[in-house]
């Protein structure tokens, strides 16, 4: 993920508090006029300031969900992302309304292990830096993907 | 103000009978619209799962509200989940938070627990806190 540009909108806050079902006020400033504070995995939805976001459907391409048929792409295609088995934050401070983030990935580490029902695992670390609009660091990401030769595995 | 102690427990009931709809609110909000999340057809034909299944990060989200909860909404210095199993539509999940240490510069270490209503771990997790006087 490269996001040049994310900006740390009140309505935005409010909606992912919302859907992780949070009624903390501090999250909900947009209904009181008052900034809000970002709930702990809100940069999580970077994805929709990141233009090659490939969890996001954009016009005139393919996509991989169901229309006429159970998948818009040909088998074996797009059902390859691998599931998610770790996330981790470190918060070098607190995210709020007004900041606007820029985020930047690195790869992490890779690792195998053998799976409970065989068959090899790999695991794999993406870090993102999350700064602020002087450069500050915000949030450090690291996300751990898991591939599995069957879609039995992992969370 | 009572002062957060080691083998302090907290225990939030996360969400009862977890419905579609619900997985493709946080699909909007996030923006992850990976389909194997809200897409019950192609969940099952395509990607040959049960069901849809939640995002690993909902999880994380909603048990993100027992630690903002109980130390405040800008006490967190870090969070970490390893999601265990997946959390299908229907499930009930409970979080059990532990303050496992509190250090001399007045920061804790929290353990996490989600389970589902059939008592599986679907997430474990850890945190570092700022536990100051906010804590209640």
């Amino acid at each position: 993920m490269a996001v040049e540009r994310f900006p740390v909108e009140g309505g935005h806050i409010m909606m992912f508090a919302r859907a992780v079902g949070d009624p903390h006020p501090a999250f909900h400033g947009a209904l009181t006029g008052t900034p809000a504070i970002a709930p702990p995995t809100f940069v999580w939805a970077a994805d929709h300031y990141d233009p090659d976001s490939a969890v996001r459907p954009k016009p005139g391409e393919p996509w991989m969900g169901s229309g006429a048929t159970p998948s818009g792409v040909p088998a074996g295609e797009g059902t390859g992302l691998g599931l998610h088995a770790e996330q981790r934050y470190e918060y070098h401070r607190p995210v709020r309304e007004g900041d606007v983030l820029s985020a930047v990935d690195r790869p992490g580490r890779t690792w195998r292990k053998e799976g409970r029902r065989g068959g090899a695992l790999t695991f794999t670390e993406r870090i993102t830096e999350y700064r602020d609009r002087h450069g500050e660091p915000v949030v450090t990401a690291t996300m751990v993907m898991v591939t599995t030769s069957t879609a039995v595995a992992g969370g | 103000m009572t002062a957060v102690t080691a083998g302090a427990t907290r225990e939030l009931v996360l969400v009862r009978d977890l419905t579609r709809t619900r997985i493709v609110q946080y699909a909007g909000a996030s923006g992850d619209f990976n389909p194997v999340h809200t897409d019950e057809r192609f969940a099952v034909e395509a990607a040959g799962y049960p069901s849809v299944f939640a995002h690993g990060m909902l999880t994380m989200g909603m048990a993100g509200r027992v630690l903002t909860d109980w130390f405040g909404p800008e006490s967190l210095l870090r969070y970490e989940a390893r999601f265990r199993a997946q959390v299908f539509p229907g499930a009930s999940l409970t979080a059990r938070a532990r303050v496992e240490s509190v250090d001399g510069d007045g920061t804790a270490a929290v353990s996490l627990t989600v389970t589902d209503g059939r008592d599986v771990v679907v997430m474990t997790g850890n945190a570092v806190v700022r536990a100051s006087a906010d804590a209640k």
